[in-house]
Protein backbone atom coordinates (compact mmCIF):
# COMPACT_ATOMS: atom_id res chain seq x y z
CA UNK A 1 0.00 0.00 0.00
CA UNK A 2 2.73 2.38 1.02
CA UNK A 3 4.63 1.69 -2.17
CA UNK A 4 1.58 2.41 -4.29
CA UNK A 5 1.19 5.78 -2.59
CA UNK A 6 4.85 6.50 -3.22
CA UNK A 7 4.42 5.75 -6.89
CA UNK A 8 1.52 8.08 -7.43
CA UNK A 9 3.69 10.93 -6.22
CA UNK A 10 6.71 10.12 -8.33
CA UNK A 11 5.89 12.68 -10.96
CA UNK A 12 5.91 15.71 -8.67
CA UNK A 13 9.36 17.25 -8.76
CA UNK A 14 10.97 19.02 -5.80
CA UNK A 15 8.48 19.62 -3.03
CA UNK A 16 8.87 16.92 -0.45
CA UNK A 17 11.98 15.41 -2.05
CA UNK A 18 14.91 14.68 0.26
CA UNK A 19 17.32 14.90 -2.64
CA UNK A 20 16.50 16.83 -5.75
CA UNK A 21 18.89 16.82 -8.69
CA UNK A 22 18.18 18.98 -11.70
CA UNK A 23 20.15 20.14 -14.70
CA UNK A 24 23.28 18.59 -13.23
CA UNK A 25 26.31 18.88 -15.50
CA UNK A 26 29.68 17.51 -14.51
CA UNK A 27 33.25 17.41 -15.79
CA UNK A 28 36.30 15.26 -15.13
CA UNK A 29 39.02 17.67 -16.11
CA UNK A 30 38.21 18.58 -19.70
CA UNK A 31 35.75 15.80 -20.39
CA UNK A 32 32.08 16.62 -19.98
CA UNK A 33 30.52 13.51 -18.41
CA UNK A 34 27.11 14.59 -17.08
CA UNK A 35 24.66 16.40 -19.35
CA UNK A 36 21.74 17.57 -17.28
CA UNK A 37 20.92 14.78 -14.84
CA UNK A 38 17.43 15.07 -13.29
CA UNK A 39 15.90 12.94 -10.56
CA UNK A 40 14.31 13.20 -7.13
CA UNK A 41 14.49 10.94 -4.12
CA UNK A 42 11.88 11.10 -1.39
CA UNK A 43 12.52 10.28 2.25
CA UNK A 44 12.61 6.54 2.88
CA UNK A 45 12.94 5.57 -0.76
CA UNK A 46 15.49 3.27 -2.33
CA UNK A 47 16.24 4.52 -5.84
CA UNK A 48 18.69 2.90 -8.22
CA UNK A 49 20.69 4.40 -11.01
CA UNK A 50 20.88 1.73 -13.68
CA UNK A 51 22.86 1.87 -16.87
CA UNK A 52 25.74 0.52 -18.86
CA UNK A 53 29.38 1.00 -18.04
CA UNK A 54 30.41 4.58 -18.60
CA UNK A 55 26.83 5.87 -18.66
CA UNK A 56 27.55 8.33 -15.85
CA UNK A 57 26.12 6.54 -12.78
CA UNK A 58 29.23 6.78 -10.64
CA UNK A 59 29.89 10.31 -11.89
CA UNK A 60 26.39 11.26 -10.78
CA UNK A 61 27.05 10.07 -7.23
CA UNK A 62 30.44 11.79 -7.19
CA UNK A 63 28.84 14.98 -8.48
CA UNK A 64 26.23 14.85 -5.72
CA UNK A 65 29.09 14.60 -3.18
CA UNK A 66 30.97 17.43 -4.88
CA UNK A 67 33.84 15.14 -5.82
CA UNK A 68 33.89 15.86 -9.56
CA UNK A 69 36.30 18.51 -10.74
CA UNK A 70 33.51 20.83 -11.81
CA UNK A 71 29.73 20.71 -11.66
CA UNK A 72 26.85 23.02 -12.50
CA UNK A 73 23.09 22.82 -12.16
CA UNK A 74 21.28 22.12 -8.93
CA UNK A 75 21.58 19.50 -6.21
CA UNK A 76 19.24 20.24 -3.33
CA UNK A 77 19.34 18.22 -0.13
CA UNK A 78 16.45 18.87 2.27
CA UNK A 79 15.85 22.05 0.31
CA UNK A 80 19.44 23.30 0.73
CA UNK A 81 21.29 24.07 -2.50
CA UNK A 82 24.67 22.29 -2.37
CA UNK A 83 26.09 23.04 -5.81
CA UNK A 84 28.68 25.51 -4.51
CA UNK A 85 29.59 23.59 -1.34
CA UNK A 86 32.77 21.62 -0.59
CA UNK A 87 32.41 17.83 -0.17
CA UNK A 88 32.94 18.05 3.59
CA UNK A 89 30.07 20.52 3.95
CA UNK A 90 27.82 18.39 1.76
CA UNK A 91 28.62 15.36 3.92
CA UNK A 92 27.77 17.33 7.04
CA UNK A 93 24.28 18.04 5.76
CA UNK A 94 23.64 14.34 6.28
CA UNK A 95 24.84 12.36 3.27
CA UNK A 96 26.89 9.18 3.62
CA UNK A 97 28.99 8.04 0.67
CA UNK A 98 30.18 4.53 -0.11
CA UNK A 99 32.46 4.69 -3.15
CA UNK A 100 32.73 2.10 -5.89
CA UNK A 101 36.27 1.11 -4.94
CA UNK A 102 35.00 0.89 -1.32
CA UNK A 103 37.72 3.16 -0.02
CA UNK A 104 38.87 0.98 2.87
CA UNK A 105 42.03 2.47 4.37
CA UNK A 106 44.91 0.01 4.51
CA UNK A 107 46.75 1.85 7.29
CA UNK A 108 43.69 1.58 9.56
CA UNK A 109 42.33 -1.55 11.17
CA UNK A 110 38.69 -2.55 10.78
CA UNK A 111 37.50 -0.75 13.88
CA UNK A 112 39.43 2.41 13.00
CA UNK A 113 37.89 2.32 9.53
CA UNK A 114 34.47 1.88 11.08
CA UNK A 115 34.96 4.76 13.51
CA UNK A 116 36.58 7.11 10.99
CA UNK A 117 33.64 9.11 9.59
CA UNK A 118 32.69 11.65 12.25
CA UNK A 119 29.17 11.85 13.66
CA UNK A 120 27.33 14.55 11.78
CA UNK A 121 23.85 14.20 13.28
CA UNK A 122 21.89 12.41 15.95
CA UNK A 123 20.25 9.11 15.21
CA UNK A 124 23.02 7.06 13.63
CA UNK A 125 23.21 3.35 14.35
CA UNK A 126 25.20 2.28 17.37
CA UNK A 127 28.42 0.35 16.84
CA UNK A 128 26.74 -2.67 18.48
CA UNK A 129 23.92 -2.53 15.94
CA UNK A 130 26.40 -2.31 13.05
CA UNK A 131 28.31 -5.32 14.39
CA UNK A 132 24.95 -7.08 14.70
CA UNK A 133 24.22 -6.35 11.04
CA UNK A 134 27.71 -7.46 10.02
CA UNK A 135 29.00 -10.01 12.57
CA UNK A 136 32.11 -10.67 10.43
CA UNK A 137 33.35 -7.17 11.18
CA UNK A 138 33.22 -7.77 14.92
CA UNK A 139 35.29 -10.92 14.60
CA UNK A 140 37.90 -9.17 12.49
CA UNK A 141 37.89 -5.75 14.09
CA UNK A 142 41.63 -5.80 14.81
CA UNK A 143 42.59 -6.83 11.27
CA UNK A 144 44.03 -4.42 8.77
CA UNK A 145 41.14 -2.97 6.76
CA UNK A 146 42.35 -4.18 3.40
CA UNK A 147 43.03 -7.72 4.66
CA UNK A 148 39.29 -8.38 4.67
CA UNK A 149 37.59 -10.27 1.86
CA UNK A 150 35.83 -8.22 -0.81
CA UNK A 151 32.45 -8.85 0.79
CA UNK A 152 33.66 -7.90 4.25
CA UNK A 153 35.24 -4.73 2.88
CA UNK A 154 31.92 -3.84 1.29
CA UNK A 155 30.15 -4.40 4.61
CA UNK A 156 32.72 -2.21 6.30
CA UNK A 157 32.30 0.51 3.69
CA UNK A 158 28.52 0.48 4.23
CA UNK A 159 28.75 -0.02 7.98
CA UNK A 160 30.93 2.98 8.64
CA UNK A 161 28.46 5.44 7.13
CA UNK A 162 25.57 4.09 9.22
CA UNK A 163 27.11 5.38 12.44
CA UNK A 164 27.30 9.00 11.40
CA UNK A 165 23.64 9.97 11.51
CA UNK A 166 23.54 10.49 7.74
CA UNK A 167 20.03 9.74 6.51
CA UNK A 168 20.79 9.60 2.81
CA UNK A 169 23.21 6.89 1.71
CA UNK A 170 24.87 6.89 -1.69
CA UNK A 171 26.01 3.34 -2.46
CA UNK A 172 28.09 2.79 -5.58
CA UNK A 173 27.79 -0.79 -6.88
CA UNK A 174 27.89 -2.54 -3.51
CA UNK A 175 27.50 -5.96 -5.18
CA UNK A 176 30.24 -5.62 -7.76
CA UNK A 177 32.45 -8.69 -7.91
CA UNK A 178 30.89 -10.41 -4.88
CA UNK A 179 29.68 -13.99 -4.49
CA UNK A 180 25.89 -14.56 -4.76
CA UNK A 181 25.52 -15.41 -1.08
CA UNK A 182 27.20 -12.11 -0.09
CA UNK A 183 25.05 -10.23 -2.59
CA UNK A 184 21.98 -11.68 -0.88
CA UNK A 185 23.28 -10.61 2.49
CA UNK A 186 23.86 -7.06 1.26
CA UNK A 187 20.37 -7.05 -0.27
CA UNK A 188 18.90 -8.08 3.09
CA UNK A 189 20.89 -5.34 4.78
CA UNK A 190 19.64 -2.69 2.39
CA UNK A 191 16.02 -3.75 3.00
CA UNK A 192 16.72 -3.64 6.73
CA UNK A 193 18.16 -0.13 6.42
CA UNK A 194 15.13 1.01 4.47
CA UNK A 195 12.96 -0.24 7.33
CA UNK A 196 15.07 1.78 9.72
CA UNK A 197 14.24 4.89 7.74
CA UNK A 198 17.37 5.36 5.62
CA UNK A 199 17.00 6.80 2.14
CA UNK A 200 19.28 5.15 -0.38
CA UNK A 201 20.55 5.94 -3.86
CA UNK A 202 22.08 2.83 -5.30
CA UNK A 203 24.21 2.56 -8.42
CA UNK A 204 23.77 -0.91 -9.92
CA UNK A 205 24.41 -2.97 -13.02
CA UNK A 206 22.82 -6.08 -11.56
CA UNK A 207 19.15 -5.72 -12.51
CA UNK A 208 17.95 -8.67 -10.46
CA UNK A 209 19.60 -7.31 -7.35
CA UNK A 210 18.25 -3.82 -8.03
CA UNK A 211 14.73 -5.20 -8.40
CA UNK A 212 15.00 -6.98 -5.06
CA UNK A 213 15.67 -3.82 -3.05
CA UNK A 214 14.49 -0.70 -4.89
CA UNK A 215 11.30 1.34 -5.17
CA UNK A 216 12.24 3.00 -8.43
CA UNK A 217 14.89 2.74 -11.11
CA UNK A 218 16.38 5.68 -12.95
CA UNK A 219 17.98 4.67 -16.21
CA UNK A 220 21.17 6.60 -16.94
CA UNK A 221 22.58 6.89 -20.44
CA UNK A 222 25.19 9.26 -21.81
CA UNK A 223 25.23 11.42 -18.73
CA UNK A 224 21.49 11.92 -18.24
CA UNK A 225 18.50 10.10 -16.77
CA UNK A 226 16.50 8.94 -19.77
CA UNK A 227 13.76 6.93 -18.08
CA UNK A 228 12.27 6.17 -14.70
CA UNK A 229 10.62 2.84 -13.98
CA UNK A 230 8.82 2.07 -10.71
CA UNK A 231 9.81 -1.33 -9.38
CA UNK A 232 6.17 -2.49 -9.47
CA UNK A 233 6.08 -1.90 -13.21
CA UNK A 234 9.35 -3.63 -13.83
CA UNK A 235 7.80 -6.71 -15.43
CA UNK A 236 5.97 -4.65 -18.04
CA UNK A 237 9.12 -2.78 -18.92
CA UNK A 238 11.62 -5.59 -18.77
CA UNK A 239 12.30 -5.68 -22.52
CA UNK A 240 12.79 -1.95 -22.65
CA UNK A 241 15.17 -2.16 -19.68
CA UNK A 242 17.15 -4.98 -21.24
CA UNK A 243 17.47 -2.76 -24.28
CA UNK A 244 18.83 0.10 -22.16
CA UNK A 245 21.27 -2.12 -20.37
CA UNK A 246 22.28 -4.01 -23.47
CA UNK A 247 21.68 -7.37 -21.81
CA UNK B 1 81.76 4.94 25.22
CA UNK B 2 81.95 8.69 24.86
CA UNK B 3 81.68 8.39 21.10
CA UNK B 4 78.71 6.08 21.42
CA UNK B 5 76.98 8.64 23.63
CA UNK B 6 77.78 11.34 21.13
CA UNK B 7 76.33 9.09 18.45
CA UNK B 8 73.19 8.59 20.48
CA UNK B 9 72.83 12.35 20.92
CA UNK B 10 73.28 12.98 17.21
CA UNK B 11 70.82 10.17 16.66
CA UNK B 12 68.32 11.94 18.92
CA UNK B 13 68.43 14.98 16.67
CA UNK B 14 68.28 12.86 13.52
CA UNK B 15 65.25 11.04 14.89
CA UNK B 16 63.24 14.13 15.90
CA UNK B 17 64.08 15.96 12.68
CA UNK B 18 63.47 13.07 10.32
CA UNK B 19 60.24 12.34 12.19
CA UNK B 20 59.03 15.86 11.43
CA UNK B 21 59.99 15.45 7.78
CA UNK B 22 58.23 12.09 7.63
CA UNK B 23 55.03 13.47 9.16
CA UNK B 24 55.01 16.37 6.71
CA UNK B 25 55.85 14.26 3.68
CA UNK B 26 53.22 11.67 4.58
CA UNK B 27 50.29 14.04 4.49
CA UNK B 28 51.47 16.96 2.37
CA UNK B 29 53.62 15.13 -0.15
CA UNK B 30 56.07 17.96 0.23
CA UNK B 31 59.74 17.48 0.93
CA UNK B 32 60.25 20.20 3.49
CA UNK B 33 63.66 21.61 2.66
CA UNK B 34 63.19 24.45 5.11
CA UNK B 35 63.21 21.93 7.96
CA UNK B 36 66.82 22.73 8.86
CA UNK B 37 66.13 26.46 8.85
CA UNK B 38 63.11 25.88 11.09
CA UNK B 39 65.31 23.89 13.47
CA UNK B 40 67.72 26.82 13.48
CA UNK B 41 64.81 29.19 14.13
CA UNK B 42 63.85 27.10 17.16
CA UNK B 43 67.30 27.64 18.63
CA UNK B 44 67.25 31.35 17.76
CA UNK B 45 63.80 31.90 19.20
CA UNK B 46 64.96 30.28 22.45
CA UNK B 47 67.98 32.59 22.44
CA UNK B 48 65.80 35.66 21.73
CA UNK B 49 63.31 34.72 24.43
CA UNK B 50 66.15 34.57 26.91
CA UNK B 51 68.07 37.65 25.81
CA UNK B 52 65.20 39.99 24.92
CA UNK B 53 62.46 38.85 27.27
CA UNK B 54 64.30 37.02 30.01
CA UNK B 55 62.37 33.83 29.40
CA UNK B 56 64.44 30.81 30.31
CA UNK B 57 65.06 27.36 28.86
CA UNK B 58 62.04 25.46 30.17
CA UNK B 59 59.34 27.87 28.98
CA UNK B 60 61.29 28.24 25.72
CA UNK B 61 61.13 24.50 25.19
CA UNK B 62 57.36 24.93 24.84
CA UNK B 63 57.15 28.48 23.48
CA UNK B 64 59.74 28.28 20.71
CA UNK B 65 58.09 25.28 19.00
CA UNK B 66 54.72 27.04 19.29
CA UNK B 67 56.08 30.25 17.77
CA UNK B 68 58.02 28.56 14.98
CA UNK B 69 55.11 26.17 14.39
CA UNK B 70 52.85 29.21 13.96
CA UNK B 71 55.18 30.61 11.30
CA UNK B 72 54.94 27.21 9.62
CA UNK B 73 51.16 27.45 9.66
CA UNK B 74 51.30 30.85 8.02
CA UNK B 75 53.73 29.55 5.42
CA UNK B 76 51.46 26.60 4.64
CA UNK B 77 48.37 28.78 4.36
CA UNK B 78 50.00 31.47 2.24
CA UNK B 79 52.29 29.48 -0.01
CA UNK B 80 52.52 25.69 0.30
CA UNK B 81 48.79 25.10 0.02
CA UNK B 82 48.91 26.41 -3.54
CA UNK B 83 51.37 23.75 -4.65
CA UNK B 84 49.69 20.46 -3.73
CA UNK B 85 48.34 19.83 -7.20
CA UNK B 86 51.75 20.36 -8.77
CA UNK B 87 54.82 18.16 -8.92
CA UNK B 88 56.87 17.45 -5.74
CA UNK B 89 59.59 19.58 -7.24
CA UNK B 90 57.72 22.84 -6.70
CA UNK B 91 57.31 22.25 -2.98
CA UNK B 92 60.96 21.32 -2.76
CA UNK B 93 62.05 24.47 -4.57
CA UNK B 94 59.80 26.72 -2.51
CA UNK B 95 60.88 25.31 0.83
CA UNK B 96 64.52 25.35 -0.28
CA UNK B 97 64.19 29.03 -1.21
CA UNK B 98 62.56 29.79 2.11
CA UNK B 99 65.41 28.04 3.93
CA UNK B 100 67.92 30.25 2.11
CA UNK B 101 65.93 33.39 2.92
CA UNK B 102 65.66 32.47 6.61
CA UNK B 103 69.36 31.64 6.88
CA UNK B 104 70.25 34.86 5.08
CA UNK B 105 68.06 36.94 7.37
CA UNK B 106 69.51 35.49 10.53
CA UNK B 107 73.05 35.75 9.14
CA UNK B 108 72.43 39.41 8.36
CA UNK B 109 71.33 40.27 11.88
CA UNK B 110 73.30 37.86 14.02
CA UNK B 111 76.41 37.00 12.03
CA UNK B 112 77.75 33.50 11.67
CA UNK B 113 79.95 33.25 14.70
CA UNK B 114 77.37 31.65 16.91
CA UNK B 115 75.63 32.88 20.03
CA UNK B 116 76.11 31.24 23.42
CA UNK B 117 73.16 29.65 25.22
CA UNK B 118 73.70 28.32 28.71
CA UNK B 119 72.68 24.86 29.82
CA UNK B 120 69.83 25.37 32.31
CA UNK B 121 71.07 25.26 35.90
CA UNK B 122 68.87 22.30 36.77
CA UNK B 123 70.66 20.21 34.13
CA UNK B 124 74.26 21.32 34.55
CA UNK B 125 76.82 18.93 35.95
CA UNK B 126 76.76 15.23 35.30
CA UNK B 127 76.93 11.69 36.65
CA UNK B 128 80.01 9.59 37.00
CA UNK B 129 78.91 6.18 35.78
CA UNK B 130 82.25 4.57 36.64
CA UNK B 131 83.23 3.78 33.04
CA UNK B 132 82.38 7.27 31.78
CA UNK B 133 81.18 10.73 32.73
CA UNK B 134 77.60 11.43 31.63
CA UNK B 135 76.68 15.13 31.43
CA UNK B 136 73.11 15.61 32.67
CA UNK B 137 72.13 17.79 29.76
CA UNK B 138 73.16 15.13 27.21
CA UNK B 139 71.17 12.51 29.05
CA UNK B 140 68.22 14.89 29.00
CA UNK B 141 68.47 15.30 25.21
CA UNK B 142 68.20 11.56 24.74
CA UNK B 143 65.30 11.23 27.18
CA UNK B 144 63.42 14.22 25.74
CA UNK B 145 63.81 13.03 22.16
CA UNK B 146 62.72 9.50 22.99
CA UNK B 147 59.63 10.82 24.79
CA UNK B 148 58.73 13.16 21.94
CA UNK B 149 59.29 10.50 19.29
CA UNK B 150 57.25 7.93 21.17
CA UNK B 151 54.45 10.42 21.87
CA UNK B 152 54.30 11.36 18.19
CA UNK B 153 54.31 7.74 17.11
CA UNK B 154 51.56 6.95 19.61
CA UNK B 155 49.45 9.88 18.47
CA UNK B 156 49.69 8.94 14.82
CA UNK B 157 49.39 5.16 15.10
CA UNK B 158 47.08 4.68 18.07
CA UNK B 159 44.68 7.60 18.41
CA UNK B 160 41.61 8.72 16.57
CA UNK B 161 43.29 11.91 15.43
CA UNK B 162 46.09 9.77 14.04
CA UNK B 163 43.54 7.61 12.22
CA UNK B 164 42.24 10.73 10.46
CA UNK B 165 45.79 11.58 9.53
CA UNK B 166 46.63 8.15 8.18
CA UNK B 167 43.36 8.00 6.26
CA UNK B 168 43.91 11.45 4.77
CA UNK B 169 47.41 10.38 3.72
CA UNK B 170 45.87 7.53 1.75
CA UNK B 171 42.78 9.14 0.27
CA UNK B 172 42.20 12.80 1.16
CA UNK B 173 39.19 13.17 -1.16
CA UNK B 174 37.25 10.39 0.55
CA UNK B 175 38.13 11.63 4.03
CA UNK B 176 36.78 15.02 2.96
CA UNK B 177 33.61 13.33 1.69
CA UNK B 178 33.05 12.03 5.23
CA UNK B 179 32.84 15.61 6.47
CA UNK B 180 36.38 16.03 7.78
CA UNK B 181 38.19 19.30 7.16
CA UNK B 182 41.26 17.96 5.40
CA UNK B 183 42.84 21.31 4.45
CA UNK B 184 42.85 22.37 8.09
CA UNK B 185 44.35 19.04 9.09
CA UNK B 186 47.11 19.52 6.51
CA UNK B 187 47.86 23.01 7.84
CA UNK B 188 48.07 21.79 11.43
CA UNK B 189 50.20 18.82 10.43
CA UNK B 190 52.71 21.11 8.76
CA UNK B 191 52.71 23.31 11.85
CA UNK B 192 53.30 20.25 14.00
CA UNK B 193 56.19 18.98 11.86
CA UNK B 194 57.79 22.41 11.96
CA UNK B 195 57.28 22.60 15.73
CA UNK B 196 59.14 19.29 16.06
CA UNK B 197 62.07 20.82 14.19
CA UNK B 198 62.00 23.86 16.46
CA UNK B 199 61.86 21.61 19.53
CA UNK B 200 65.03 19.90 18.34
CA UNK B 201 66.50 23.36 17.81
CA UNK B 202 65.85 24.36 21.43
CA UNK B 203 67.34 21.07 22.63
CA UNK B 204 70.41 21.79 20.52
CA UNK B 205 70.85 25.42 21.57
CA UNK B 206 72.91 24.78 24.75
CA UNK B 207 75.29 22.24 23.18
CA UNK B 208 75.78 23.52 19.65
CA UNK B 209 76.39 27.22 19.13
CA UNK B 210 73.23 29.00 18.01
CA UNK B 211 74.12 30.09 14.49
CA UNK B 212 72.30 30.57 11.19
CA UNK B 213 73.94 27.60 9.49
CA UNK B 214 73.38 25.04 12.22
CA UNK B 215 70.36 23.64 10.39
CA UNK B 216 71.91 23.61 6.95
CA UNK B 217 74.77 21.43 8.19
CA UNK B 218 72.51 18.98 9.93
CA UNK B 219 69.66 18.72 7.46
CA UNK B 220 71.73 17.09 4.74
CA UNK B 221 72.42 14.16 7.06
CA UNK B 222 68.78 14.10 8.15
CA UNK B 223 67.65 13.79 4.54
CA UNK B 224 69.97 10.84 4.16
CA UNK B 225 68.37 9.34 7.28
CA UNK B 226 64.91 9.84 5.81
CA UNK B 227 65.92 8.22 2.53
CA UNK B 228 67.37 5.23 4.40
CA UNK B 229 64.33 4.89 6.67
CA UNK B 230 61.82 5.31 3.87
CA UNK B 231 59.91 8.45 2.97
CA UNK B 232 56.80 8.93 5.06
CA UNK B 233 57.34 6.05 7.49
CA UNK B 234 56.98 7.21 11.10
CA UNK B 235 58.61 4.26 12.81
CA UNK B 236 61.24 4.13 10.07
CA UNK B 237 62.24 7.73 10.71
CA UNK B 238 62.61 7.15 14.46
CA UNK B 239 64.48 3.85 14.32
CA UNK B 240 66.86 4.90 11.55
CA UNK B 241 67.45 8.23 13.29
CA UNK B 242 68.81 6.61 16.44
CA UNK B 243 70.39 3.70 14.59
CA UNK B 244 72.39 5.86 12.22
CA UNK B 245 73.48 8.15 15.03
CA UNK B 246 74.93 5.12 16.78
CA UNK B 247 76.52 3.77 13.62
CA UNK B 248 78.10 7.14 13.03
CA UNK B 249 79.42 7.13 16.61
CA UNK B 250 80.83 3.61 16.22
CA UNK B 251 82.52 4.54 12.97
CA UNK B 252 84.17 7.43 14.78
CA UNK B 253 85.72 4.88 17.15
CA UNK B 254 86.84 2.28 14.64
CA UNK B 255 87.48 4.30 11.51
CA UNK B 256 87.37 8.01 12.34
CA UNK B 257 88.10 9.11 8.76
CA UNK B 258 84.87 7.45 7.62
CA UNK B 259 82.51 8.90 10.19
CA UNK B 260 81.51 11.87 8.05
CA UNK B 261 80.51 9.76 5.08
CA UNK B 262 79.26 6.52 6.61
CA UNK B 263 75.61 7.61 6.54
CA UNK B 264 75.84 8.53 2.89
CA UNK B 265 77.50 5.25 2.05
CA UNK B 266 74.64 3.43 3.78
CA UNK B 267 72.19 5.62 1.88
CA UNK B 268 73.75 4.65 -1.43
CA UNK B 269 73.63 0.96 -0.52
CA UNK B 270 70.01 1.15 0.63
CA UNK B 271 69.03 2.99 -2.54
CA UNK B 272 70.63 0.26 -4.62
CA UNK B 273 69.09 -2.65 -2.74
CA UNK B 274 65.77 -1.30 -1.44
CA UNK B 275 64.98 2.03 -3.13
CA UNK B 276 61.81 2.62 -1.07
CA UNK B 277 63.89 2.65 2.14
CA UNK B 278 64.16 0.14 4.98
CA UNK B 279 60.69 0.84 6.36
CA UNK B 280 59.13 2.45 3.31
CA UNK B 281 56.07 1.36 1.45
CA UNK B 282 56.83 0.31 -2.10
CA UNK B 283 55.76 3.09 -4.41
Amino acid sequence: MREAATLSETATPGGDALLSVSGLNGWYGESHVLHGVEFDVRPGEVVTLLGRNGAGKTSTLCAIMGLLGKRTGSVKFRGTETITLQPRHIARLGIGFCPEERGIFSSLNVEENLMLPPRIAEGGLTVERIYQLFPNLLERRRSQGTKLSGGEQQMLAIGRILRTGAKLLLLDEPTEGLAPVIVQQIGATIRELKKEGFTIVLVEQNLRFAASVADRHCVVEQGRVIDMIPNTELDNNIDKLHGYLGV
Amino acid sequence: MGQLLLGLINGSFYAVLSLGLAVIFGLLNIINFSHGAQYMMGAFVAWMLLNYLGIGYWPALVLAPLIVGATGIVLEKVALSRLYKLDHLYGLLLTFGIALILQGLFRNYYGISGLPYQIPASLSGGQNLGFMFLPNYRAWIVVASVVVCFATWFMIEKTRLGAYLRAATENPALVGAFGINVPRMITLTYGFGVALAAFAGVLAAPIYAVNPNMGADLIIVVFAVVVIGGMGSIMGAIVTGYGLGLIEGLTRVFYPEGSAVVIFVIMAIVLLIKPEGLFGRAA
